[in-house]
């Protein structure tokens, strides 16, 4: 199939990421999805967008990182800087702090991506404690403990918040699945499954580590952003290794290496979140109970490493079609 | 002066983190699992304390009982945790017990915010009037030499349990080969099953010094001082007894003298700074052995 309708392909995918757009727009604007819902489903793709980035470290790369959410952080105080302190434009401030973003994911990788295993994710954590410290100390960028206020237009407006964050998620889905298909992502995964075959086979395993290290801290250098503008405050609390483990169970329930799956678990979980809320305290006990179960009973996530494409569903339902009008494929 | 007596502090602070991490190096060197819900066990063990002391008051007597009270309830956790959670896991993927080491720590915390008698709200904890004593310029007061005193005995305890019992033999063996060992006739489930009871003792014992020390009780109080003594953990080498009090000592030293003389702000930074700067030195902690992959 692959190669076989090049075009078809990218005409269903761009019509169903227009569709994902469009749709929910339009129910809020004639008023069946009213504005907390809006708000729901928009934080539930800045979460799926976090969910995408541990998940190319977790999946895709194979090496767990329990420090995420200090890229987050870290995304999010640099827009706040670039638009508050440098006035740069709202759009060029999300881009400066995602470069910048990703710079320090290059930074901390280099020496973080030399340990393996538990060590790597200790000492990950150890970096997302140590932002979020740097954080609170940093008084006149940050505010200090009590955080920072950050009023954007995407604040005020919940339907082009949703708007803006549901495109960013899915052409960072694109250029994502594209990347993973290339001799790069392929690369990757390879040192995932064997790192000793792999080396044997010419790939400088560090390098590709590194690649998808960068790669993670970019997108959650994009989440960081949309963060700030979405949530419009911030506080040192985000980095905290709670938030993380957050992310982490995103990926973990989705399936690790599958993307859609992640950032399907990102939105039921972020909707699941606020629909218990009538349990009170007990919902912060649901949610862990659900994890051990998936873990004792499905322990590769629900998607396990398949990715849902509407490109197959589409391509299937359009030869039974034809089956059942011309009796033959 | 003021570095001696800040010494001081760090060596009472460090023998609590000391008593923690031995719970996870033991654990992590037989099943290979960073018991992420050992910081909570911690937490139970105090709370188990507060009400012990709340009850029969905060003598000698009642602290005696509280801890004797506290081990017995937290050991009995740490083995049904093992049982429940982490035994059905034992062959699956490494990542999959570590996540479900991380949902019991949810479980456990967000159970104590849940359940009326403990709710959300961070207590006072009874102890034991403090008495400082004065020698020369320095002060150590009355708690601190209750904690490094138990401290020390626990951990001789230990070292006697492992080294020189029929147990702590088999507990070795476990810990060398696994499927060896079971051939041997060593009931494996048995040994890990004590294993998880000896470590979650010495958290208990080391919630109820905690409490003591920092006189306040509350649901997530389990997590920083988890965290830390983990680190301590690999700082040492995890795996290794010595390793993880040496690497106790350390980091309860650096934490109170970063808060001595730079920020008390920065002291949870320090800590996990030198684990990373010790780990790129020797990435198996100070007293770690060296790994080995086979092709």
């Amino acid at each position: 199939m692959k190669g076989k309708f090049p075009l078809r392909s990218t005409l269903i995918l761009l019509i169903v990421g227009i569709l994902a757009v469009i749709l929910p727009l339009l129910l809020m604007k004639i008023g069946v999805l009213d504005a907390y819902t809006a708000h729901i489903i928009t934080m539930g793709g800045v979460n799926a967008i976090m969910a995408m980035s541990v998940n190319m470290i977790v999946g895709i790369t194979g090496q767990l990182s329990l420090g995420q959410a200090g890229f987050l952080a870290i995304g999010a105080y640099a827009c706040i800087f670039f638009n508050l302190d440098m006035h740069l434009p709202l759009p060029l401030a999300a881009a400066f702090a995602t470069v910048l973003t990703t710079f320090a994911g290059f930074l901390i990788g280099f020496p973080v991506l030399k340990l393996s295993g538990d060590y790597l994710a200790i000492v990950t954590l150890g970096f997302g404690e140590i932002i979020r410290v740097v954080f609170i100390n940093i008084k006149p960028l940050t505010g200090g403990p009590n955080g920072r206020q950050f009023t954007t237009s995407m604040v005020l407006n919940g339907q082009l918040a949703f708007v803006i964050v549901t495109s960013v998620l899915i052409v960072v889905l694109a250029l994502l699945q594209n990347f993973l298909r290339s001799t790069y992502g392929r690369a990757i995964m390879a040192c995932r499954e064997d790192e000793i075959a792999a080396n044997s086979n010419g790939i400088n395993i560090f390098r590709y580590k590194m690649i998808g290290f960068v790669i993670a801290a970019f997108i959650a250098g994009i989440g960081g952003s949309l963060y700030a503008m979405v949530v419009g405050f911030v506080k040192p609390d985000i980095a905290q290794f709670l938030r993380s483990i957050d992310f982490l169970i995103y990926v973990v329930l989705g399936g690790m290496g599958s993307m859609t799956g992640s950032i399907l678990a990102a939105y039921v979980l972020t909707y699941l979140q606020e629909f218990l809320r009538f349990l009170q305290d007990y919902r912060l006990l649901i949610y862990p109970l659900i994890l051990i179960l998936v873990m004792l009973f499905r322990p590769q996530g629900l998607l396990g490493m398949k990715e849902l494409s509407f490109v197959k569903l589409v391509n299937r339902l359009l030869a039974r079609k034809s089956k059942v009008k011309g009796g033959a494929k | 002066m003021i570095v001696l007596q800040q010494l001081i502090n760090g060596v009472s602070l460090g023998s609590i983190y000391a008593l923690i991490a031995l719970g996870y190096t033991m654990v992590y060197g037989i099943v290979l699992l960073i018991n992420f819900a050992h910081g909570d066990i911690l937490m139970v063990g105090a709370y188990a304390a507060f009400f012990v002391l709340g009850a029969i008051g905060a003598g000698p007597v009642g602290m005696l009982v509280a801890f004797i009270v506290s081990m017995i309830i937290c050991a009995g956790f740490g083995i049904t945790i093992e049982r429940l959670a982490y035994r059905p896991l034992r062959s699956a993927p490494r990542l999959n017990s570590l996540i479900t080491a991380i949902a019991v720590s949810l479980i456990l915390e967000n159970g104590a915010r849940v359940l009326p008698f403990i709710g959300p709200n961070p207590r006072q904890f009874p102890r034991p009037a403090v008495v400082n004593l004065q020698l020369g310029s320095l002060s150590i007061s009355n708690i601190q030499i209750i904690v490094i005193v138990l401290s020390g005995l626990m951990m001789l305890g230990l070292n006697y349990i492992v080294n020189y019992t029929k147990r702590g033999k088999a507990m070795r063996a476990v810990s060398f080969d696994l499927g060896a060992a079971s051939l041997m006739g060593i009931s494996v489930n048995g040994i890990i099953s004590f294993t998880f009871a000896l470590g979650s003792i010495l958290a208990a014992a080391g919630g109820v010094l905690y409490a003591s020390a920092y006189p306040q009780v509350n649901p997530l109080m389990g997590m920083m001082p988890g965290l830390k003594a983990f680190v301590a953990a690999v700082l040492g080498g995890i795996g290794s007894i010595p390793g993880a009090m040496l690497g106790g000592f350390i980091l309860g030293i650096a934490e109170t003298f970063t808060k001595g003389f730079i920020s008390s702000q920065f002291s949870d930074a320090i800590s996990f700074g030198i684990l990373i700067i010790v780990l790129l030195i020797k990435p198996t902690g100070i007293l770690g052995k060296k790994l080995r992959i086979k092709v």
